[in-house]
């Protein structure tokens, strides 16, 4: 970065990186700058990790890199270069059911236009991984950093507990593990 | 099988957009080159010179125009979308600035590159000469007019309008009682998550347009469109892809981008698209709600009002494309379930150096029942009674219904209620939140140092404004129906709706209805989706289709079956005759049968060919009839339907630091039959939390010199699920509107109306401190506090300096020491 001048335009210089999402593996060539949400969108046309406000703010373009949730906004794709990335495509079972947080959503009427809830799922996803049995407080607490302007957040709150409901029926091993590993490469 | 009217099924929508396969705009045109815009950096300047030179050589850029490369129509202002006889000065922007700018982020240049980073970085390359002028910026710098927006639009008024019914003046002065109020509401805006975006690709070979884009309407865009480009309807496609809400802002068409971006797509021979981002949609895309009012109000000593003069100034940003419509609606929606007496109402529609005005969800309303609801608490707070029983006493009575304000409405016909029962609705309110049990839940509290105040806020609202929509319902071989009408979605659920709808009007099961919304190619007569209206006007356009296909579908498979029409049915998709289970022919055969063919293409289609049988002397296809089992309908009614609503609210207010908090939120609503509750709750919390965020956080902070200095969600307080009460308890009135086949009233806007309203009440019961400005934070409710210590310091004896002519204490419950509204 202290080599930025004049001989260095931001597009000058591709980056080769391999990217593993949702079980696949992508190699891409990008320049620095490419935002990790536009390599997912445009270079790999996974279209379901939204962007809505491109400063972190928003929560729309939240996807799993290494099992962790992160704006995919506000970082490159060349610093992502050997993650596994799990976006909202990965979030459903091998057999093509949904995941129980993608169930509860629908049960509840937790989405209206759709457009934020890519990255509500997939915070909800990495949450309940670490807090399986949330109280309401804590459910709030989980998509206290994702901004939704149709719902008024009321059935979203629903959706996270109905589903932690589904996945502790299902004995943890529905959602537990979103496709984020290698597992489905030979599927896919 | 089972009536699918009114229940609150899942949505279908919903496992597409779960499984991240929704389309919205940017998820389309991977090949499609992009673009980005140079904007203004100034409220007010002349543009003296554009040099483009230095952006010509960026890497991969297609394409760099300036106005000067406008031609013909498009080298004009865009359309004045709504035009009024009261809107004497109506000016609208250029697709390109034309010599001056006049608000931030007006489009003066447009570059084009293989993708956004370079578009960008050679729109900052691009150099532009500015001559700043003096910007005016709010509504009183607009009224003062010192300086003008537009040099030939006199005072910066566009419009002024005046309405009365009665002599306003006359009744107030008769009245034993009035008071005065000055009324404040700031700006906010729609902020769907997924601000605006264009795709167009033009071919060459067919010489035909399409253009996908995220908009409220599409029928709308079109006409723009080709106009603009000088092409025929029959040239041009409009698709709405998913949109990631509207409310409201996605209804302005043809946006400057809108027009640009197909004309480009067309002179480039390549595929444009434009994908706004947020800062661009803060400050390039549209704003609403700021309006400045003065009320004067007459009423006895029982509290009914006697006359009501209310003037105000509407605040329409630097255009004007979309007419007068808010301020008209404030104008006649203020009115409420009330009798207002004699009414006068009169607004100026006032340009300023921000961006324009579209309606937000709402629109012109929650000012409207501010300006209402704030002189009803006020006139309670004079006599010392009760908020409710002030309210009850005013009330339209349902025997009054259909009720007439001698007005005329938004959409150019008479201010008529069709239908409503406000003392019911009031009722299931009070009873809700517990109103007359409130008294000693503040005592209790206030015991514990804690601070309650309860408050409430009515409205009414005209939703399904017409003219017309349309709709088209045909059954496929396959047994499958396709539903097409023209207007859009943003998330409303329609695809389900109107679902429901075509499956008990038609007797189909609803897993074989496959609804399109917002293509011209599959309907091109259509308005738009605002004003509360699909319900309403393709609910019912839907339902008068089916009920056409249900009636050809009966007539030729009963001609089939040799039985009566009058006998048959159809059930879960079969067409039988009634009681006679084993009749039965498969709607999807009906449709084979009902088109005469010469070949076949399948099994089934044989039964329809020319030697299958038939009465040989008579024509395969009767005088006036038509093959297929499909119809279309419009529905257009005399004018629009009024739905109604009240809703309650107790918060607390913390006695150090003036955080408010909700402690509860009561809502009882009446938007007529309901298709299906789910939906219409879903739609009730999403405007309640437009509401608290309008009332309690947003507001659009321009500095004097018109920069928007909260232009990103960092800095603009959209309500986050912190922000929301953690309840919202609903209650349903259903009183049918007897002016559509489905008695249907729109829900769309209603959550967010009274939100302004309603918490000015219930801060103000807490604090007993008039409010009259929103939307209040907590720093403004400090000062507040303070200036109202000051003033009491000066006036020990009572709060003389503050109020108009209210004598007496704040009366429900057991309001202690101060008084006094308006200011």
């Amino acid at each position: 970065m202290t080599e930025f001048g004049a001989s260095t335009h931001p597009s000058d210089g591709l980056f080769d990186v391999r990217l593993v999402v949702n079980g696949v593996t992508h190699d891409v060539r990008v320049p620095s700058r490419r935002l990790l949400s536009d390599c997912l969108r445009h270079d790999l046309r996974l279209t379901g990790t939204h962007v809505g406000c491109e400063h972190g703010v928003c929560g729309a373009c939240t996807v799993l890199v290494d099992g962790t949730a992160v704006r995919s906004c506000l970082m490159l794709a060349v610093s992502a270069d050997g993650a596994a990335i799990t976006t909202v495509e990965g979030l459903t079972e091998p057999d093509g059911t949904l995941s129980p947080v993608q169930q509860a959503f629908a049960d509840c009427h937790g989405l209206q236009c759709g457009f934020c809830t890519p990255g509500f799922l997939i915070t909800i996803t990495a949450a309940l991984a670490g807090s399986p049995d949330p109280s309401e407080a804590v459910a709030r607490e989980i998509i206290g950093g994702n901004l939704c302007r149709c719902t008024g957040y009321q059935n979203i709150v629903r959706a996270v507990l109905r589903a932690a409901e589904l996945r502790r029926s299902a004995g943890g091993s529905l959602g537990s593990s979103p496709r984020a590993g290698t597992a489905r490469a030979a599927a896919s | 099988m089972t009536a699918m009217f009114g229940e609150p099924i899942p949505r279908v929508e919903d496992d597409r957009l779960l499984r991240g396969g929704g389309a919205y705009l940017d998820d389309l045109g991977h090949d499609a080159l992009a673009v980005a815009y140079v904007r203004s950096p100034h409220a007010h300047a002349r543009v003296l010179g554009i040099d483009v030179s230095g952006a010509l050589d960026v890497d991969g850029v297609a394409a760099i125009y300036t106005y000067q490369d406008l031609q013909g129509r498009l080298a004009e202002p865009l359309p004045l979308l709504i035009p009024h006889p009261a809107l004497t000065h109506g000016r609208t922007g250029y697709p390109l600035a034309a010599g001056e700018v006049n608000y931030v982020g007006e489009p003066v240049a447009m570059v084009i590159a293989a993708d956004r980073y370079l578009a960008e970085d050679a729109a900052e390359l691009i150099m532009v000469d500015y001559e700043p002028l003096p910007a005016v910026v709010g509504v009183d710098e607009a009224r003062a007019a010192g300086h003008l927006v537009h040099d030939d639009v006199p005072g910066n008024v566009a419009g002024h309008l005046v309405q009365e019914h009665g002599d306003a003046a006359a009744a107030i002065a008769a009245a034993p009682r009035t008071l005065d109020l000055d009324l404040y509401v700031e700006r906010s805006a729609s902020t769907p998550l997924e601000g605006r975006g264009v795709l167009a690709r033009w071919d060459p070979e067919s010489r035909r347009l399409r253009i996908w884009t995220s908009t409220q309407t599409s029928t709308g865009v079109r006409a723009a469109v080709a106009a603009k480009l000088g092409l025929a309807l029959a040239d041009v496609d409009v698709i709405t892809p998913d949109v990631g809400g509207g409310f409201g802002v996605k209804i302005v068409h043809p946006w400057p981008e809108e027009v640009l971006v197909p004309w480009a797509a067309r002179a480039l021979g390549r595929p444009v698209k434009y994908t706004e981002d947020r800062l661009e949609h803060f400050v390039a895309s549209a704003h609403e709600r700021g309006q400045r009012h003065q009320v004067r109000v007459g009423f006895d000593d029982d509290g009914r009002l006697l006359g009501l003069d209310v003037r105000f100034w509407h605040d329409n940003g630097a255009y004007i494309p979309y007419g007068l419509i808010v301020p008209i609606i404030t104008s006649t929606q203020l009115l409420g379930p009330y009798k207002p007496g004699a009414y006068r109402v009169e607004f100026s529609s006032l340009y300023t150096n921000t961006v324009i005005v579209a309606p937000y969800r709402g629109a012109g309303r929650p000012q409207g029942v501010f300006v209402m609801e704030r002189t009803m608490d006020a006139i309670a707070a004079a006599l010392g009674l009760d908020r409710t029983v002030v309210r009850e006493r005013n009330f339209i009575r349902p025997e009054e219904m259909p009720y007439d304000h001698g007005l005329i409405f938004q959409d150019g016909r008479p201010l008529i209620y069709d239908s409503g029962d406000y003392p019911a609705v009031l009722a299931k309110l009070k009873a809700l939140i517990g109103w007359d049990g409130f008294a000693a839940e503040r005592a209790a509290a206030l015991e514990q140092g804690r601070r309650l105040g309860i408050g409430l806020a009515c409205y009414v609202e005209g939703t399904g404004v017409g003219p017309y929509e349309g709709a088209h319902v045909v059954v496929e071989t396959s047994g499958k129906v396709k539903v097409a009408t023209g207007l859009t979605s943003q998330g409303q659920g329609h695809q389900t709706v109107l679902a429901q709808i075509t499956a008990d009007e038609l007797g189909v099961p609803i897993g074989d209805i496959e609804v399109v919304t917002g293509d011209t190619r599959a309907f091109g007569y259509a308005v738009g989706t605002f004003a509360s209206r699909t319900a309403v006007m393709s609910g019912s356009a839907v339902a008068l289709a089916a009920r056409a296909v249900r009636a050809k579908a009966i007539r030729v498979a009963a001609a089939a079956l040799e039985a009566s029409p009058e006998d048959m049915e159809i059930t879960d998709g079969i067409v039988r005759i009634k009681g006679d289970p084993e009749s039965g022919i498969a709607i999807g055969t009906v449709a084979v049968l009902s088109n005469p063919l010469r070949y076949a293409f399948d099994e089934a289609a044989q039964a329809a060919t020319q030697f299958a049988g038939g009465d040989i002397d008579a024509p395969p296809v009767a005088e006036g009839d038509e093959p297929g089992i499909e119809g279309r309908q419009f529905f257009s009614p005399i004018r629009s339907t009024f739905a109604s609503g009240m809703h309650a609210a107790i918060v607390e207010t913390d006695q150090e630091t003036a955080e408010i908090k909700v402690l509860r939120y009561c809502v009882v609503h009446d938007c007529g039959t309901l298709i299906n509750p789910r939906i219409v709750e879903g739609q009730i919390h999403g405007g309640v939390a437009q509401g608290v965020g309008g009332a309690l956080y947003e507001r659009m902070a321009y500095d004097e010199t018109g920069q928007l200095q909260n232009a990103s969600f960092m800095d603009f307080l959209m309500p986050y699920v912190s922000e929301v009460p953690e309840r919202i308890e609903i209650d349903h009135l259903q009183t049918p509107s007897p002016l559509n086949p489905l008695g249907v009233k729109g829900a769309g806007e209603a959550g967010v109306i009274p939100g302004a309203a309603l918490f000015a009440a219930a801060i103000e019961d807490a604090e007993q401190l008039p409010i009259t400005s929103m939307p209040i934070s907590p720093s403004d409710l400090f000062e507040l506090r303070r200036n109202a210590a000051a003033s009491a310091a000066l006036w020990p004896s009572g709060p003389a300096g503050r109020g108009a002519r209210g004598e007496r204490p704040l009366a429900d419950g057991a309001a202690p020491d101060t008084a006094g509204h308006g200011r």
